[in-house]
């Protein structure tokens, strides 16, 4: 069953802004969808109408089968959105905050103050509950925004760049938590500028540019479209200059240590090592220069901007 | 389904009375304070000078206008306040994002309203007690009078917090439309002591059938007649309620 289904979706603001210019968007339900895309490219308005924050100009989006517009009452009821923004009243006690969202819901008081009580729980809020929400740093303040998303079970959750400024520590307990969610059925919508989270977490992944879905596939497929990796290698002895390999043509010193390397993709790590053992030259550690998907992101998003250039 | 928007309408109600209710220091007590003044003012020391109007003393003429001029200012300043500070902080999408039809949102808004009004009006009846004698004609009307008049002006405060771009914006109808039209309503002075042509400029006004309908609560005198005070009253809260409800519908102010 598809958990979300846009047809020819599209926005234009009123300064005339063209946001989404008639896309299309499937996500199967249970997935882990990443929805990719520049800023200003049309992310935020497309949750914005799915959340019924913003008014489309034509199109229709369909939640697990029901239509926002005919039956926005059902369809609603089995979304959650945590948006990019704060938007709760930070005068109010993170605990009142989530109970009643879950009665926005029409969840009665006494199963909403347990939900909360388990989300909050959950979340690491819980000894917070009773502070104004203005007190909460800005990790918490994220946190609670998936508890007060999460308070009426949603089966659809959308995150609009849920660990945007977040420490590293907390980002990764975030990404658990996120799993978890989604390995207990809920189907996830992300969108990051974290490219490694998206790699790290979805199973598909869009990316939207100028208002147009520019590429619609699995996160497998989607990788696969790159043709080089480079890598940094760290080597054990010193190195004065760049070695020269015959089946690799990028070849950049970093420092005494190091050396960055583009692999074709036709070749492998052995072939690169390989040629590098015939030097004498031992490698002691590697990694990736870049995350993959960015790589992928930047050649897609580059590639529209040279062809709307032109 | 029926449930679950009821329960939707009460957490908005129940959200609406604790957030004036958290404040109380800057929500009821101003209002009292002022409306204490007042009766030390007008009603002691220039009322006495004065002597009757209609019949009775000047303290016990201005009484209803004053509690009606507190119900009218607070339940009016409740809404567009919170509506608006809902929408500038935007927490106004917690209920956009959820299956709440307009109309809970529109009722819930205004119950909040109302609340703070008759909250606001009972606070100022008791500090009038140490002014005048506590009597009521009819206490049905009194009651029926209160209720829709805040009713009418949650509206009001609701309509002005959709057009609102700014803080200024929700200060400037109540400062130049709102304070003139319940001054002119009849709080202080019968409109029988004006001539002819300003009387029936002052039957435009439609805080005077308010005013004077509360007045025959309390009193049992009046410069309107009953029924079409409560017809007017009535109208006006009908047009209101369409008004609000189809801008937000709309998403007017709310939604891109």
């Amino acid at each position: 069953m598809l958990a979300l289904e846009i047809s020819n979706l599209h926005k234009t603001y009123a300064s005339g802004l063209q946001a989404l210019k008639g896309i299309d968007l499937q996500v199967e339900e249970g997935d882990f969808f990443a929805l990719l895309g520049p800023n200003g490219a049309g992310k935020s308005t497309c949750i914005g109408i799915i959340s019924g924050l913003v008014n489309r100009t034509s199109g229709k989006v369909k939640i697990f089968g029901h239509s926002i517009d005919d039956e926005f009452i059902l369809a609603k009821s089995l979304l959650g959105s945590v948006p990019q923004e704060f938007n709760f009243n930070t005068f109010e006690p993170v605990e009142e905050i989530v109970t009643n969202q879950a009665g926005f819901y029409g969840v009665p008081a006494r199963i909403a103050r347990k939900e909360t009580e388990h989300y909050l729980k959950q979340l690491g809020l819980w000894q917070h509950r009773r502070s104004q929400a203005r007190r909460l740093s800005g990790g918490m303040k994220r946190r609670l925004m998936i508890a007060r998303a999460l308070v009426h079970k949603p089966r659809l959750l959308i995150l609009d760049e849920p660990t945007a400024g977040v420490d590293i520590e907390l980002r990764r307990s975030m990404w658990d938590f996120m799993k978890q969610i989604n390995d207990q059925g809920t189907t996830i919508i992300l969108t990051t500028h974290y490219l490694e989270e998206a790699e790290r977490m979805c199973r598909n992944a869009a990316i939207i540019d100028e208002g147009d879905i520019i590429l619609n596939s699995s996160m497998k497929k989607l990788l696969k479209q790159l043709n080089n990796e480079t890598f940094v290698l760290y080597l054990r002895d010193d190195l004065e200059q760049a070695p020269q390999l015959e089946s690799f043509n990028k070849i950049i010193r970093l420092d005494h240590h190091s050396i960055e390397v583009e692999v074709p993709e036709r070749l492998s790590i052995n072939d690169l090592i390989h040629e590098l053992e015939t030097q004498n030259i031992v490698v002691e550690r590697m990694r990736n220069k870049a995350n993959r998907l960015e790589e992928v992101f930047v050649k897609m998003t580059t590639k529209t901007d040279d062809a709307s250039a032109a | 389904m029926l449930y679950r928007f009821w329960v939707a309408y009460l957490t908005i109600t129940r959200k609406e009375i604790m957030r004036f209710a958290r404040i109380w220091v800057q929500t009821i007590i101003p209002p009292v304070v002022m409306v204490a003044l007042y009766f030390i003012i007008f009603g002691n020391l220039i009322g006495q000078r004065i002597g009757e109007m209609d019949g009775m003393l000047y303290v016990d003429f201005i009484m209803p206008g004053l509690v009606m001029m507190s119900i009218i200012t607070n339940s009016y300043t409740n809404v567009v306040s919170s509506f608006y500070g809902a929408k500038y902080s935007r927490h106004i999408e917690e209920m956009q994002i959820a299956p709440v039809p307009d109309i809970v949102i529109l009722l819930g808004f205004m119950t909040g309203g109302v609340a703070r009004g008759i909250s606001v009006g009972i606070a100022v009846t008791l500090v009038s007690l140490l002014f005048t004698e506590f009597s009521i004609h009819n206490p049905l009307i009194v009651l029926l009078v209160a209720l829709l008049t805040s009713c009418l002006f949650a509206l009001a405060g609701l309509i002005n917090a959709i057009f609102a771009n700014s803080f200024d914006d929700i200060t400037i109808i109540p400062t130049f439309v709102l304070t003139p039209l319940t001054y002119l309503g009849g709080i202080f002075y019968s409109i029988k002591l004006l001539p002819e042509f300003w009387q029936q400029v002052s039957l435009g006004n439609p805080i005077l059938y308010m005013v004077n309908s509360f007045r025959y609560g309390f009193r049992g005198t009046s410069d309107i007649d009953l029924l079409t005070a409560i017809i007017v009253i009535l109208f006006f809260i009908a047009l209101l309620f369409s008004v609000s409800l189809t801008l937000l519908a709309r998403g007017t102010g709310i939604r891109q």
